[in-house]
């Protein structure tokens, strides 16, 4: 790296070449920000504006009538705060039953270790398909609970790999015989010495079973039936894809069809926009560990 | 709390006999506590249904349960291999998925070699950051993009393709134009998180090499090519075997979401016809049946491609 900001000579190929990195990572980041950025334009500007294709840069004729809509709309609000519960007791739950399992797996001197982690990993590979698992969840009555949500699979095994290899390289295996040896039993090693020492990979899994339970769609649409149930994905589903815009079925079709329509499209933004926030706003915090928590993973599979 | 530490110790190296599962229960019971959760789940959710697989060669029975059904061997498969759908389903369902792997494969691999020539730091910071981001957006809602800016009629990139004269194509509602859509926006969307991987895997590139490289007077192309590339290579070739185990599955939500009436005919898969046929149309043992050839297929797939990488170059899974 030094040796390329001391170099006084840079040649005309090493300039292109930089020219023409800088070019395509520029395309690359356009490509990624301006479709986002349009749906947040688009959901405040007018909607006849906005198909017939006169916003692109700028909102025009700011309307929040997409968003008064939205706070209007009772099922996107049940589907809100399922989902909240969903995700806060799911991604506790994940974690209570991850961490310490990932922690066992670190320890070398337990002897059930490689069998058990072998029948753990054997999962990513087989798994009994989406009907034998289906009618078990019905066998037990977790179909349309919200526990069908929290319990199964709250062991994610990719996530435990990673948990269990920042335990094995970043938790000296000393520090545990010493610690044993004044007492310390292992429950209170993890909990006073493991996990706070363990932050980086804690907030790297929290957030993939985080965002795992908020955009949780396929759940929803195999195993619940009731409304008051349904999590947020399949609300949205409804109004962006099945285009039941409004509650009251104005979105429909008849003689007010093509201008509900119109507004319908506003409507959608603005539920792209308010639906996908809770995670924008949690991202920048742990995006951080992100490389580091890939790192860990990626060390031994 | 004096020791009766059974720990090994290396300086102290114990006359013991070795130790197993039983003789270091006792000293091990609270790993046995912590671990207990993850075991039980693990076993019902997962373990169980394997047992329950054996569905696919019985009838359904509901009042004997998953397993007490009659035995009908192949069956299932047979009408299965019979039916008119069979060759649309592996076609479509191979079509999607060899799409996604070749053109989604490589997308990461050029990108991080690309974010690894940025030598500025904060853009190169700024770039992963972005590129991250679309992996968090949820499936419903990609799709509910695509929907939305796709639109012939009033989305915005309806109206650039309009304004270079593709205008009237449908991209959402036509044969021709759904894989391509599928694939596109699968790279959009992942292809940055992908990368992650390899980036780390070149921050372990050692920076002699580096030096050496341009003493050597390589050009930045050519110590891409004789650096980058090669410290990539094992990564490649297990992400390349792991991906391959997935040839003939599909992601079912997107796949599923995407679906209208028009572009079926092509993006009918297994997943979804093992979802219409098992969980709303309730034939249990035939779409089984689907759902386990279809994990056989991928298991052996998987199996292969192994041999191959570990035959050719000693870098496998196993």
């Amino acid at each position: 790296m030094q040796l390329i900001t001391n170099s006084k000579g840079k040649n005309k190929t090493d300039i292109l070449f930089d020219a023409v990195v800088y070019l395509v990572c520029l395309l690359i980041f356009l490509s990624i920000v301006y479709p986002l950025y349009f749906v947040i334009i688009a959901s405040v500007s007018d909607s006849t504006l906005v198909s017939t294709g006169q916003v692109t840069i700028f909102p025009k004729n700011i309307s929040f009538f997409g968003y008064s809509e939205i706070f209007k709309d009772a099922r996107i609000w049940t589907g809100y705060s399922n989902t909240l519960l969903y995700t806060v007791l799911g991604t506790a739950v994940n974690l209570l039953f991850t961490l310490p399992a990932a922690y066992v797996l670190s320890r070398q001197e337990f002897r059930a270790r490689r069998f058990l982690m072998l029948t753990f990993v054997i999962t990513l590979f087989f798994n009994g398909g989406l009907i034998p698992t289906y009618l078990l969840m019905k066998d037990m009555h977790m179909t349309n609970t919200m526990w069908v949500f929290i319990i199964p699979f709250c062991v994610n095994v990719y996530n435990l790999i990673i948990a269990r290899s920042f335990f094995e390289n970043s938790i000296p295996r000393e520090l545990f015989e010493a610690a044993s040896m004044d007492g310390c039993t292992h429950f209170k090693f993890f909990l006073k010495v493991a996990l706070p020492l363990s932050k980086a990979v804690v907030s790297v899994i929290g957030l993939y079973y985080l965002v795992a339970h908020w955009n949780d769609f396929f759940t929803g649409l195999i195993y619940i039936r009731s409304n008051n149930l349904q999590p947020l994905q399949i609300v949205l589903r409804d109004i962006l894809l099945s285009n039941q815009v409004f509650s009251q079925g104005a979105g429909a079709g008849g003689s007010a069809g093509g201008y509900a329509q119109q507004y319908a499209d506003q409507v959608k933004y603005g539920v792209i926009i308010v639906s996908t926030l809770p995670i924008l706003i949690v991202y920048p915090f742990i995006q951080k560990y992100f490389d580091k928590g890939v790192m860990i993973g990626s060390v031994k599979g | 709390m004096i020791s009766k530490n059974l720990y090994e110790h290396p300086a102290q190296p114990r006359a013991h006999k070795k130790p197993t599962v039983l003789n270091t229960f006792k000293r091990d019971h609270q790993l046995w506590i912590m671990i207990f959760p993850a075991i039980v789940v693990i076993f019902i959710f997962n373990y169980i249904p394997m047992y329950g697989i054996q569905l696919a060669f019985r009838d359904y029975d509901f009042s004997k349960g998953l397993t007490g059904g009659a035995w009908r061997g192949l069956f299932y498969f047979r009408q299965f291999f019979d039916s008119y759908m069979f060759a649309d389903l592996m076609k479509n369902t191979v079509a999607i998925s060899l799409a996604t792997v070749i053109l989604s494969f490589p997308a990461p691999i050029i990108l991080a070699l690309l974010i690894n020539q940025v030598r500025w730091k904060r853009a190169k910071k700024t770039l992963q950051t972005t590129v991250y981001l679309p992996h968090f957006i949820s499936i419903v809602v990609m799709v509910g993009l695509l929907n939305v800016l796709l639109s012939p009629n009033s989305g915005v990139i309806g109206h650039i393709l309009s304004s270079v004269g593709l205008g009237d194509v449908n991209l959402l509602g036509s044969t021709g134009t759904f894989v391509p859509v599928y694939v596109l926006s699968e790279i959009w969307q992942h292809c940055g998180w992908n990368s992650i991987i390899y980036l780390a895997a070149l921050s372990t590139v050692d920076p002699q090499l580096y030096d050496s490289s341009k003493i050597d007077g390589a050009s930045r192309w050519q110590t891409i090519k004789h650096v980058d590339i090669p410290a990539l290579i094992p990564t490649i070739i297990i992400l390349f075997v792991l991906s391959m185990g997935n040839v003939l599955s599909t992601g079912f939500e997107k796949v599923f979401l995407m679906q209208n009436a028009l572009n079926l005919p092509v993006s009918e898969v297994i997943a979804t016809y093992v979802y219409k046929i098992g969980i709303i149309s309730n034939q249990f043992s035939y779409s089984a049946a689907i759902g386990l050839f279809n994990t056989v297929i991928n298991f052996v797939f998987l199996y292969a491609m192994n041999m191959i990488a570990r035959k050719s170059s000693d870098i496998s899974l196993w």
